[in-house]
């Protein structure tokens, strides 16, 4: 009984401890608008060299000029895993009407098995055969790639679950193949492992979620380690994409992510404004009503009222 | 008058009704504010003499001999047809009919556009899905109801009747009957075709006919047929001959023709034919022969449709529409000039692209189409109850009207005996007048006496009245059973008027027992007296008056006489000194008479002399025989006997106002509606009945226009106008123009049966240099010379500056013919409420025709938009009707255009986004529901139900009414103001995504589920905020609407097969979502909801203080309105 007493004593004057000497457990928020931190590198300029950059063109389409390009990212702010890796493309419409519709989600899904692939125009046969996957969005995958190393040690980058769960599991053929993808003539982007089953291929579920803008990112993968302030990443990358002959733009975005998903500022400002505009409003409105009464529902108000009582 | 119009109804349709029906056929096939000028003018000539026969070229039936009268002229068969429809016309025929519609033909055009592979937007069958419904729910809706009327066709097609065949009656289809057989008819059959009547069951050859089917008046009509044929007929002879009548025309109160029977020759007409879908009653056969068949009917010929009329707003709308096509036009050429440059400066770096074709239209479904609710307002009513109550009477110089007792009240024995003698039983209770009773029953000689016998007698002989004696034994009356047989008398009679003097007169003992077209048989005072008559001179309209030439039991010969006071007293006798007194006293009573808003008649007879009688008769007959000219010949004949009358007396007959009806004109004229009165009724009538309901006040300047000439017409309406200093209407109107006040509708309403009212709903224009409101009285001699000719704009300068219009003594198509002037003149909306037939032009010719289910008869119910049972109905129905759905359909045409221009606009904002190639974010599905589902009901709901006052609030402030003139709740610039408005939520719509999302790796589909459920949420709450009556339905419609969008979303979104599979569940695990709609709601509709509420502190519209001080229920003494003309 006694123990019990000391006991119960010694919580409480431990906690009146901890409040008076002013320790007690406290969430401490840090309001930093940069709570998100993001790295932009443009690369598609700089990735070509010199002697080519008068035709880019040529040096893109030229298979037997090597590609490999290393880029130096300095990293301003510490930044907590999981950072997301995107490549950004500007000025390119993936949401052209042509673009957004050239596909066969029924083929994605059964392969061959699915015949009908004229939504896939122009991409759609290989000497005779439907190309699987067809239409022109699968047609130009993007192909660039990257590898991140810090102080020497190659960044371990995930590359699986960059895909919604829901396109891999059910919109994405666990027995499709992509057999004969990218074996025309006119090669548009990255080629696939035959091997793989769609349901796998990852980055083309990525590139085939078509995007709203003209100008976008998507997900290439996740660093699942901290980077310091002040580490400097060495990005090698291949620079195989063709973005020269309509004048893209490439980027390499390294992220980390918010309650409210990537940087950016826009909602919150506008959630500022125009919360403080309606604070405002209404006391201007207040101050109107108190000035300005009119009861309500005075029926000398009433137009013809009105007039007879001004004359 | 109007009764007195009725007492010979016959002629004055006969007279009008020709060209009304004309008129109106040819109206209706044309374009009704298109009406050439030409039209109008020929609308508005009413002739009375107008009687040309159609002699020259006359139709020849000869009597049962088909053959022959088909031989010549294929007269049509009497198989009929009212279906529009047949199986192979159906189809192209219905939808010719149906893309008569502009809305229609749009959404073709779009489908079909999306049947072209490069500019299809939403799916090929999908586009096709919204109007390929509404077509075949139309189809199938005009598909049954053809196929029901083929089906009744074929019942009234295959239906049998007697018809005389090789020398006896068979029975034969009446698909197969032809002009020129002989046709048998049994009691409560149906007519199969018109026919004229050789003989009947009734040795005098009289049958009984219903016309319900006609003219909706049930009453029992007169027949007759020729007493020369009648009689062989009933003999069993064969009837031969031959009749020569008029080409087919749609009047069915009015036949000429004339038969060739065993060498004579006479005359056929309107009583001697019976028609197409009458039934014959009281009477066990009639046999006759037929005339017109099949489609050649009356009754056919008068089942035109009416025209169909739109609504103001539907107009406006047509506008706006052509508005919004343009901004169409223009933003798919912004898109195609926008692709062309796009396609320009990429075309070297096409190959590649992987989107370089050339497809650029894009379609925005502007308009939706399940908002055909019409801008009608209901209203329906005569001013009077129609019931006609024998009032007054003032015999031989004396006015019994000073007390009136009800029969039961009798207390001198004697004359109840006397009264209950009569042993008939009327159905209808009379007061009767002690005095005058007890005069009539003292066996007195002198002048008087006989004068109050012959009164009565006039009463009860001179009339076109049909006694319906019933065997009544049992029921009534105790007191009269000890009589055993007591007989019920019906009187049925096509006028009111007639109906109560011939009561009137039984009341006093002088019962009209039986009437044949040789004899009628009054009771008088249970001695039965027979009267041969030996002529008929029915009510015209240019004599106004009536007679009758009676041989009485003694061989005395007399000419009664009934008419009105303005026609009767110039062929009075002006012999003795007593005559001029009685006739002075008579006078001043009928002043007084009409001064209470009673109808009189005077009433009059005279001897005639064997010589005099001799020579009317020749000119009887040879007149009534004559095809040509009858009714002028047969005026003449009558001016031989009707003149030098002995006055007898007058009478007067009260046509009780109706319930409300001072009250329902005062609110009406309060809305800002102008009130006309066009009546058939006489000017002292008119202007009684005016004051008595308060249209017209004693403070009021009466302008009186009653010419009898062109000349004296046109220097009363400039008399008029200088001394009251009217302005020229078009400078007015420049100026109501210029204050942006413009005038809008006007309404036309009928006062009585035979009187009709105009209404006109006019924001008050005041002038200023009137002190006094001015009151128009004009009377219907002087409208044949001002509308014919040049004066009706001086007409109309002076009535649009009156605040009342009285016009009396109209006819027919003299009330079309204002309507239509105020029509053709000004912009205004008329309305035209009526009941009786003499209504239906004018009723047809508004733009919003009422019709009152009167005593007169269906006719003008039939030819109305709307139909009522009484005249202060309209009160509520405009004031109440007319401004909720008013106030409904000007706020959903409004938002109509909003919620589908925002959605195409933010569709069109995002085609800017995808290099001009006219991506939709949206899915097919969302794109098509948007209209169809996500939106479409709570836009249904609120069109139904929402109010934004309470009626009693409505009734009590009838000026906010004004509203509706002011044009409040759809204008032009109300227009503009949304479509500004609708850019700005459009932009919101577009760029608060588009920024949120900004270098993100948002795709294409889960940006179109945001602005799909973003722009239902901002339409729906847009909605909400204009909502002014909330009931759970509305709730329901509104918020459900916005979780049924999240239901297909959900839905659409989980099917696998599509590409957008799944988008809506990420999208709700993300709060940048929310947010983002959360930020669209706010700011899209910031702007309007500070627009509504600084308007609503400021400047609050009547209807918004009057919604406040209904919701505050604070009902202070100075609600009450103020005088009307500060209406504005």
């Amino acid at each position: 009984m006694a123990d019990m007493n000391r006991e119960r004593h010694r919580t409480r004057e431990t906690a009146f401890y901890l409040f008076t000497q002013q320790s007690l457990p406290a969430c401490k928020p840090v309001l930093t608008p940069g709570w998100v931190v993001e790295i932009v590198d443009r690369y598609d300029t700089e990735c070509v060299p010199e002697a080519f950059r008068i035709d880019k063109i040529s040096y893109i389409q030229d298979d037997s000029i090597p590609k490999n390009c290393s880029r130096f990212m300095k990293v301003h702010k510490y930044m907590k895993a999981p950072i997301y890796i995107y490549y950004q493309l500007d000025n390119y419409y993936q949401n052209h009407r042509r673009y957004v519709k050239s596909r066969s989600d029924k083929q994605l899904l059964h392969g061959q098995k699915y015949h009908d692939t004229s939504s896939c125009q122009p991409v759609e046969l290989n000497s005779g055969q439907p190309i699987v996957p067809c239409g022109l969005i699968a047609w130009s995958l993007f192909n660039d790639s990257f590898t991140f190393i810090r102080e020497r040690a190659e960044l371990k980058v995930n590359r699986k679950n960059i895909a919604w769960k829901s396109d891999r599991d059910h919109k994405f053929g666990k027995n499709v193949h992509p057999f004969n993808f990218q074996n025309g003539t006119l090669i548009g982007g990255g080629k696939l492992n035959p091997k793989i089953p769609l349901s796998d291929q990852e980055d083309l579920i990525v590139w085939m979620r078509t995007s709203a803008l003209p100008s976008f990112r998507k997900l290439y993968g996740r660093i699942e380690e901290d980077l310091d302030a002040d580490d400097v990443i060495v990005v090698n990358l291949m620079n195989n994409y063709n973005t020269y002959s309509f004048g893209g733009k490439k980027k390499l975005v390294l992220s980390t992510s918010s309650w409210l998903g990537g940087k950016n500022d826009f909602l919150g400002h506008a959630c500022v404004i125009i919360g403080s505009s309606s604070l405002i409003l209404a006391i201007v409105f207040t101050l109107l009503h108190l000035k300005y009464r009119r009861p309500h529902g005075d029926t000398s108000y009433l137009p013809w009222n009105r007039k007879s009582l001004s004359g | 008058m109007p009764r007195q119009g009725s007492w010979g109804s016959m002629e004055l349709h006969n007279n009008c009704n020709t060209r009304a029906s004309f008129d109106i056929s040819r109206s209706s096939s044309l374009a009704q504010e298109n009406l050439s000028k030409s039209q109008r003018i020929h609308n508005k000539s009413v002739d009375f003499d107008d009687n040309l026969p159609h002699a020259e070229n006359p139709r020849l039936i000869y009597i049962n001999d088909p053959r022959r009268t088909n031989d010549k002229y294929e007269f049509t068969g009497n198989e009929i047809r009212t279906s529009k429809y047949t199986l192979i016309t159906f189809l192209p025929k219905n939808l010719f009919i149906q893309f008569h519609r502009v809305a229609y033909l749009y959404f073709l055009a779009i489908a079909a556009l999306n049947q072209l592979p490069p500019l299809a937007v939403f799916g090929r069958t999908v586009s096709l899905f919204p109007l390929l419904f509404v077509l075949c729910v139309t189809a199938i809706k005009d598909g049954y109801e053809d196929w029901r009327r083929h089906r009744s066709d074929r019942n009234e097609n295959n239906r049998e009747s007697l018809v005389l065949q090789a020398g006896e009656f068979q029975m034969k289809k009446w698909k197969t009957i032809r002009a020129g057989e002989v046709v048998k008819i049994h009691a409560d059959e149906t007519i199969p075709c018109d026919m004229v009547l050789l003989g009947t069951s009734d040795p005098s050859g009289l049958a009984y006919i219903q016309t319900m089917n006609l003219d909706g008046e049930s009453n029992l009509k007169t027949r007759y047929a020729r007493q020369e044929t009648a009689s062989s007929i009933f003999e069993g002879c064969n009837v031969l001959g031959l009749i020569r009548c008029e080409q087919p025309n749609r009047n069915i109160y009015e036949f000429t023709a004339n038969m060739e029977f065993n060498g004579h020759r006479f005359p056929l007409s309107q009583s001697n034919i019976v028609l197409r879908g009458c039934q014959l009653k009281n009477t066990d056969w009639i046999i006759g022969v037929v005339v017109y068949a099949g489609q050649e009917t009356k009754a056919m010929l008068n089942s035109a449709v009416s025209p169909s009329k739109r609504s103001k707003l539907e107009s406006y709308m047509n506008r706006e529409t052509l508005w919004l096509s343009i901004f169409l036009l223009v933003m798919c050429s912004v898109v195609a000039v926008g692709m062309g440059l796009w396609l320009h400066r990429h075309k070297d770096e096409l190959e590649t692209l992987p989107y370089y074709r050339k497809t650029y239209i894009r379609n925005g479904r502007e308009n939706d189409n399940d908002t055909n609710l019409s801008l009608y307002y209901y209203g329906v009513g005569t001013l009077t109850e129609n019931k006609m109550e024998f009032r007054k009477a003032s015999v031989y110089g004396k006015d019994y009207s000073s007390s009136n007792f009800t029969e039961d009240s009798l207390q001198d024995d004697n004359i109840r005996d006397a009264a209950i003698s009569s042993r008939w039983k009327l159905k209808s209770e009379i007061s009767v007048d002690s005095e005058l009773m007890n005069f009539l029953h003292k066996d007195l000689a002198g002048d008087e006496r006989i004068a109050a016998h012959l009164f009565f007698l006039t009463l009860a002989a001179c009339n076109t009245v049909i006694p319906i004696v019933s065997q009544d034994a049992s029921s009534g009356h105790g007191r009269s059973d000890s009589w055993g047989e007591v007989k019920a008398i019906d009187y049925q009679g096509e006028s009111p008027d007639e109906q109560a003097l011939v009561s009137a007169a039984s009341a006093y003992g002088y019962t009209l027992h039986e009437r044949t077209s040789g004899h009628i048989v009054i009771d008088v005072n249970g001695d039965k007296l027979r009267l041969d008559v030996l002529g008929l001179h029915e009510f015209d309209s240019v004599r106004k008056r009536m007679s009758v030439v009676i041989r009485f039991p003694d061989n005395t010969i007399k000419v009664l006489v009934k008419g009105a006071d303005t026609t009767m007293f110039s062929i009075l006798a002006r012999d003795t000194e007593k005559d001029n007194l009685i006739r002075q006293v008579t006078q001043s009573h009928l002043t007084e008479y009409s001064s209470e808003g009673l109808r009189t008649l005077v009433v009059a007879a005279r001897d005639l002399t064997d010589v005099e009688l001799e020579q009317w008769q020749c000119r009887y007959e040879d007149a009534s025989t004559s095809l040509i000219d009858r009714a002028a010949k047969l005026r003449q004949t009558a001016a031989l006997v009707e003149c030098n009358l002995n006055l007898l007396g007058a009478t007067a007959i009260e046509d009780k106002l109706q319930d409300g009806v001072p009250e329902a004109i005062e609110a009406l004229r309060q809305a800002g509606i102008k009130v006309w009165v066009l009546t058939g009724d006489k000017q002292e009538t008119a202007i009684s009945i005016g004051l008595s309901c308060k249209l017209l006040t004693a403070d009021m300047q009466k302008i009186i226009i009653n010419g009898n000439s062109e000349e004296e017409c046109r220097n009363l309406l400039t008399d008029a106008k200088t001394r009251y200093g009217v302005q020229p209407a078009h400078r007015k109107n420049e100026n109501s123009k210029r204050s942006n006040n413009p005038q809008n509708g006007y309404l036309e309403i009928p006062d009585d049966a035979k009187s009709s009212n105009v209404l006109q709903p006019c924001s008050g224009k005041e002038e200023p240099d009137v002190c006094a409101p001015l009151a128009l009285i004009i009377d219907g001699n002087s409208l044949v010379y001002i509308l014919e000719k040049d004066l009706e704009s001086e007409l109309f300068d002076i009535a649009t500056s009156c605040k009342v219009v009285l016009c009396c003594r109209v006819a027919p198509l003299q009330k079309a013919g204002i309507v239509d002037l105020i029509k053709s003149r000004t912009d205004d909306m008329t309305l035209a409420i009526g009941d009786g037939a003499n209504d239906v032009s004018m009723i047809q010719m508004a733009d919003v025709g009422v019709g009152i289910c009167g005593q007169e008869g269906r006719q003008a119910v039939m030819a109305s938009d709307f139909a009522m049972g009484q005249f202060r109905f309209l009160k509520r129905l405009l004031l109440v009707h007319g401004h909720w759905n008013y106030q409904r359909v000007g706020y959903l045409v409004l938002y109509n255009f909003y919620r589908n221009a925002v959605f195409v606009l933010m569709l069109f904002w995002y085609i800017l986004c995808t290099a001009f190639s006219t991506t939709s974010a949206l899915t097919d599905w969302s794109s098509v529901f948007y209209s169809v589902i996500y939106t479409s009901v709570p836009t249904i709901v609120v069109g139904i139900l929402d109010k934004d006052l309470s009626h009693k609030t409505l009734l009590k402030y009838p000026k906010l009414y004004g509203a509706g003139h002011r044009h409040e709740a759809y204008n032009l610039q109300l227009f503009w103001v949304t479509m500004i408005d609708t850019l700005w939520q459009s932009l919101v719509l577009f760029y608060i995504p588009l920024f949120t999302y900004k270098e993100s790796s948002i795709d294409i589909w889960s940006i179109g589920s945001l602005w799909t459920i973003a722009v239902v949420i901002l339409v729906n709450m847009h909605l909400a905020m204009d909502i002014r009556r909330w009931v759970f339905i509305t709730h329901a419609a509104v918020w459900g609407s916005i979780i049924i969008t999240y239901a297909c979303m959900v839905v659409l979104d989980s099917i696998p097969i599509f590409p957008n599979y799944w988008t809506i569940y990420h999208l709700a695990k993300s709060p940048t979502y929310w947010l983002t709609i959360l930020l669209i709601i706010i700011v899209a509709l910031l702007p309007r909801f500070l627009f509504k509420v600084i308007h609503q502190i400021f400047w609050p519209s009547d209807i918004q203080i009057a919604r406040e001080a209904e919701i505050l229920r604070k009902a202070t003494p100075n609600l009450r309105s103020m005088p009307i003309e500060d209406s504005s």
